[in-house]
């Protein structure tokens, strides 16, 4: 009986989560950021936010309209439009179609992404230049494309610090070795 | 529901060892269960555990790493530091508290 209850408390006490078993495997995530529209931009920094609250290294690559999130300008600054999204429904309306021809009108985007905005406010999660900011602070690494910026004629000093380097495509495959990879 | 022993007391834990009960704990406690993930308690520890513990309280949720970075004014990267790896989970481990349900 004794020995029962010793082998038992023994077996117990060793129960403890597992924390450190991902961690140590070397997981890597890697993210190419390829879109400038709001509603496109939350996808990579949620995900990329939830790996590396769970050990795995995260590397984000902003490559074409990607850029406006990472440049200075226009960061704080990206749109949500539905046109040709025929998913759109106002928030909570689920079925009701709002007509395409109206997302064109003048002031629709900005009332669409004033609505988005709240939408996600009101959850807690923060606007995309404080994402980003949090993402570097928790460990994620951030790459903008070489051939982007020659394109759009942009430099280091018109990207937000938290980019690590202007990188060329191979540069970024040689980072991401291993990694699992997420094209958005 | 399994149980451990943890200081000399049956506790009812989850599936991945979590404390199933919140009332379960005492700061005693949690200077335990952090000494089991690998943690020595400081008092800079303290300061998100605290929080952690009022506000699942006061909320009924566990608060989410953001929330604990922008209610305590303590940084995500100090966070990272205090709690390696895995800050959100860890803190809540070492509260007695079930994991953060919320995404960011």
């Amino acid at each position: 009986m004794t020995t029962d209850v010793t082998s038992q408390v023994n077996e117990e006490t060793s129960f403890v989560p597992s924390f450190d078993d991902e961690a140590e495997s070397g997981r890597k995530l890697a993210i190419i950021c390829s879109k400038g529209n709001l509603d496109m931009a939350y996808p990579a920094l949620i995900l990329g936010n939830a790996a590396l609250g769970e050990g795995i290294e995260v590397h984000l690559f902003f490559t074409f309209w990607g850029f406006d999130m990472i440049n200075k300008r226009t960061q704080g600054d990206l749109q949500f439009s539905y046109l040709g999204n025929t998913a759109m429904h106002p928030p909570g309306m689920f079925g009701v179609h709002m007509p395409q021809g109206m997302a064109g009108l003048p002031g629709m985007t900005a009332a669409t992404t004033k609505m988005m905005k709240k939408q996600i406010a009101d959850l807690d999660v923060p606007e995309v230049p404080e994402f980003l900011e949090m993402i570097h602070a928790s460990g994620g690494h951030l790459w903008a494309c070489r051939m982007s910026a020659d394109m759009m004629k942009l430099h280091e000093d018109d990207l937000i610090d938290e980019v690590e380097g202007i990188i060329s495509a191979s540069d970024f495959m040689e980072l991401t070795d291993g990694a699992q990879l997420l094209f958005i | 529901m399994p149980t451990t022993t943890i200081s000399g007391r049956t506790l009812e834990v989850n599936e991945e060892g979590f404390l199933v009960h919140p009332d379960d704990w005492t700061e005693d406690l949690g200077v335990e269960l952090a000494r089991l993930i690998g943690i020595e308690m400081t008092e800079a520890h303290w300061v998100p555990i605290r929080f952690l513990r009022t506000d699942h309280a006061a909320m009924g949720e566990t608060p989410t790493l953001r929330r604990v970075s922008t209610q305590t004014g303590i940084d995500v990267k100090t966070l990272f530091g205090l709690f390696p790896k895995k800050p959100a989970k860890k803190m809540a481990y070492v509260a007695g508290l079930p994991k953060p349900k919320g995404c960011v």
